[in-house]
């Protein structure tokens, strides 16, 4: 009869917790969020800034931000501006950052911080429409000048990468033997001259601006680099020392030939960057990727960040569930009153150990002191444990103040107690106190603070909130784990101690 | 102390708390049978349709204004005893043995006042000694007087036989004698001495006080060996008497041997302890699985009575 009534109940055990750690892979692997808490990764904070003074008029400042930047993920971006509309413009591939106001005057600073996150995936990625070179038109004597610098460049060249290259180094100071080439290059016009002269050959191509990314950088300007198209994706090149490819450490703010920042209604404007260097939890990533991902729907992120901060404590309770339950099943630890120490132990995890265990005992202590006045006076049970529940609050409050006025802010925690759960355990403990004796008030005394703090130590441990919060699915697995205990038939732990004098029968 | 292997506990068919509550207590008792155990009020009705003899009902206090009632009796009164009808362990029992000058005498030999007893009869009533606090009705009887055979084991508390009986068979029994350190109560936990006796005959076997062996009594210094039960047969008999009475598969039942009325039901428990284990020598699994294994069961509590000797009489 046993075998057969057992054995749907223990699959459906099995079921149980194969399918809190199947999910929980699976959405480890399928959104990336980590087994553990401590995985981190960098990601770059951007923020760029524009200052300028309005004139009385109405302001529309629209700035050219990163849009699919080489090397890089775009986390997150926003605009802190009071007072102002805003909205991000995409039109033609090029997106736009656009601060709008009525009326404006005096100097205005608005902010885009934009997260970026090194990925090297995206480093090869082509453009949807290939770009065709521009042409360009020069007059004499610079018509000549142009022609000759190509010519040698050409000479020395056989692709358009090395075409580029040689004319960057033609272009530079140090080598301007070519007549008129002084004529032609200054420093203003150098990088749209070098744009024009490649687009003349036939190779498009166009001016990027990039950031050098340094840690708590301020006030730094987008330095220009140069692209050419190769007929598959866009090359980038260093315009002064012709060094292709692009820096890791740079990312591409603007990569169209489109200006910058467009300002209609304020002068003086001026746009400068800043930057820092964060490290967050992976487990932030995968969150805030994980949204979009359809496999979010178990994620409890998504609830608003106060209930996310109930379901947190609310999801360690399980865990202090199990371990009472292993505690009395299996160990066999008498506890007063079945789950008052998970209450204590999520107390403790508010207050912190030694400052809980301290309050705890404190408070239970006064308090049965207090009790055994009030059994003198011989009330009735229900106006007993009101009385209790007022005096333990009057202890507690009793306790902050004094706490607070030694300078302990730790006394301030002891509100975190249940007041009624321990009320009720000052009457349990007096009533065991009177019929059973100090001895069994200590022993379960004791072992209720053991179990609590067996339970307090797992439910505090990072990895145990890291799981249970991220990994609600995991359970199912506690829930198996009770259930299996639920049908233990074996000896506990105690037992063998209690039945030891059984060994003179053996 | 030492521990024991949980093996050797195994081949001495030691029932463990655990597998009394899987295998036993929630199998073979129904729920809906506890409030009839948990209520001696309840079970002193309910078994006496089964001729099972219990000590005889004085009073019921149900209500707080029926205290006055109390009064008028107890003037008349010498010796009674006032329980909560759903106490557990022997709490709230208060034992009135003598009246002088007008106060009341207890057990221990304190005098207490009227007043005394009516508070006690209101904390009764308010749940103090119930289970879960529940409101409660407190209940007078006659106080039991023990057979002097038995009585000169105990100190001052009534000794008092607990049976255990599976699906109406007695399996194994026990004798519990009142110690100092257990303040006049037959709770062994309390350190009362728990002796284990022959269920075939009633004749002790061995002793424990707080789990440990002894011969003899702590407080009395008599030998507990020879100690034997008279009336065993018809103790047997009221305890498997029981099984049909509250349809409880597994449960300890509480006897007194009065001297004027024989053997008396005092309680019945659906949880009883393990300690019966020790006090007897032997785990109770074995017998159990025997009459879970019987292909035909005997309807009648004699003819238990009369297995029950005949298969688990030998040690």
């Amino acid at each position: 009869m046993t075998s057969r009534s057992r054995i749907p109940f223990y699959l459906a055990i099995l079921l149980l917790i194969s399918a809190g750690i199947s999910l929980a892979v699976w959405r480890h692997l399928e959104l990336g969020i980590p087994w553990l808490s401590g995985e981190r990764e960098p990601i770059w904070m951007v923020e760029a800034r524009i200052d300028f003074d309005g004139t009385g008029d109405p302001v529309l400042a629209s700035l050219n931000v990163p849009s699919e930047p080489p090397g890089f993920r775009i986390l997150s971006e926003q605009a802190a501006s009071p007072g102002y509309g805003f909205s991000i413009v995409e039109e033609a591939g090029n997106r736009r950052a656009e601060w709008s106001k009525r009326v404006v005057e005096g100097p205005q600073t608005l902010y885009f911080k934009v997260q970026l996150v090194p990925d090297d995936s995206l480093l090869r990625e082509a453009p949807k429409r290939d770009p065709r070179p521009v042409p360009a038109f020069w007059e004499e004597p610079q018509a000549t000048a142009v022609e000759e610098l190509l010519d040698q460049a050409r000479t020395r060249s056989s692709t358009p990468e090395s075409l580029t290259r040689e004319l960057i180094k033609l272009l530079q100071p140090e080598n301007r033997q070519v007549q008129n080439t002084t004529l032609l290059v200054s420093d203003v016009n150098y990088m749209n001259l070098l744009s024009r002269m490649l687009n003349h050959t036939g190779i498009p191509a166009r001016t990027a601006d990039g950031l050098y990314l340094e840690d708590a950088r301020r006030r730094q300007d987008l330095r220009p680099f140069l692209q050419i198209f190769d007929g598959e994706r866009w090359l980038t090149f260093n315009p002064r020392t012709a060094e292709q490819g692009l820096p890791e450490n740079v990312v591409l703010w603007r990569q169209a030939s489109i200006s910058l920042l467009d300002l209609v209604g304020g002068d003086e404007s001026d746009v400068s960057f800043s930057m820092l260097r964060q490290t967050i939890p992976s487990l932030q990533l995968s969150q805030a990727e994980s949204t979009e991902n359809g496999l979010g729907f178990l994620s409890l992120y998504q609830l608003p960040i106060e209930e996310q901060g109930m379901f947190r404590m609310l999801l360690l309770l399980p865990l202090g569930a199990l371990i009472v339950a292993f505690m009395r099943i299996v160990v066999g630890i008498r506890t007063s009153g079945t789950f008052m120490p998970i209450l204590i132990a999520v107390a403790f995890v508010q207050t912190t150990l030694v400052p809980g265990l301290i309050a705890f005992v404190s408070v239970v202590a006064i308090g049965l002191l207090m009790r055994g006045y009030l059994s003198s006076l011989n009330l009735l049970l229900v106006s007993r444990i009101s009385a209790l529940i007022i005096l333990v609050i009057f202890i507690t409050a009793g306790l902050s103040i004094a706490g607070y006025q030694m300078g302990f802010n730790t006394g301030m925690t002891v509100t975190f107690f249940p007041m009624v759960i321990i009320a009720w355990t000052i009457e349990r403990m007096s009533i065991l106190w009177e019929e059973e004796g100090v001895h069994e008030v200590f022993i379960q005394g004791a072992g209720s603070l053991f179990v609590a703090v067996c339970a307090y130590l797992a439910m505090s441990l990072p990895v145990a909130s890291h799981l249970t919060f991220n990994f609600p699915e995991l359970h199912l697995v506690v829930l198996g784990l009770i259930l299996l205990m639920g049908q233990y038939t074996g000896y506990k732990l105690t037992e063998l101690r209690r039945f030891n004098p059984m060994k003179v029968y053996t | 102390m030492g521990w024991i292997s949980p093996f050797k506990l195994n081949r001495l068919g030691m029932l463990n708390m655990n597998r009394r509550n899987v295998d036993y207590i929630s199998r073979y008792n129904s729920r809906e049978s506890y409030p009839l155990v948990d209520n001696k009020l309840k079970t002193k009705l309910v078994v006496a349709e089964y001729d099972v003899p219990t000590p005889g009902l004085l009073q019921v206090v149900r209500q707080q204004h029926e205290i006055s009632r109390f009064k008028l009796m107890a003037d008349k009164l010498d010796r009674f005893a006032v329980k909560p009808a759903k106490g557990s362990g022997g709490k709230g029992i208060t034992v009135i043995s003598g009246r002088e000058e007008g106060q009341f005498v207890k057990a221990s030999g304190a005098v207490v006042t009227l007043g005394y007893l009516e508070r006690h009869l209101s904390n009764i009533l308010a749940g103090l000694y119930s289970l879960a606090g529940s409101p409660d009705v407190a209940i007078v009887e006659d106080l039991v007087e023990s057979i002097p055979g038995l009585a000169r084991y105990s100190f001052q508390g009534v000794p008092d036989i607990r049976i255990v009986v599976f699906q109406g068979y007695p399996v194994m029994a026990m004798l519990r004698l009142a110690t100092k350190a257990s303040d006049g109560k037959a709770n062994l936990h309390q350190g009362a001495v728990g002796v284990g006796l022959n269920i075939a005959t009633g004749q002790g076997l061995n002793a424990v006080q707080f789990n440990r062996p002894i011969t003899h009594h702590p407080d009395m210094d008599l030998a507990l060996e020879n100690i034997v039960i008279d009336d065993w047969d018809q103790m047997l008999a009221i305890a498997s008497r029981c099984y049909e009475a509250t349809g409880l598969g597994y449960m300890g039942v509480d006897l007194v041997v009065d001297a004027q009325k024989g053997p008396l039901l005092l309680e019945l428990n659906a949880r009883p302890g393990l300690a019966i284990q020790m006090a007897n020598g032997c785990g109770l699994l074995p017998r159990l699985q025997t009459i879970e294994s019987l292909r035909r069961p005997h309807f009648t509590p004699d003819q238990r009575v009369t297995f029950v000797k005949k298969t688990f009489g030998a040690v």
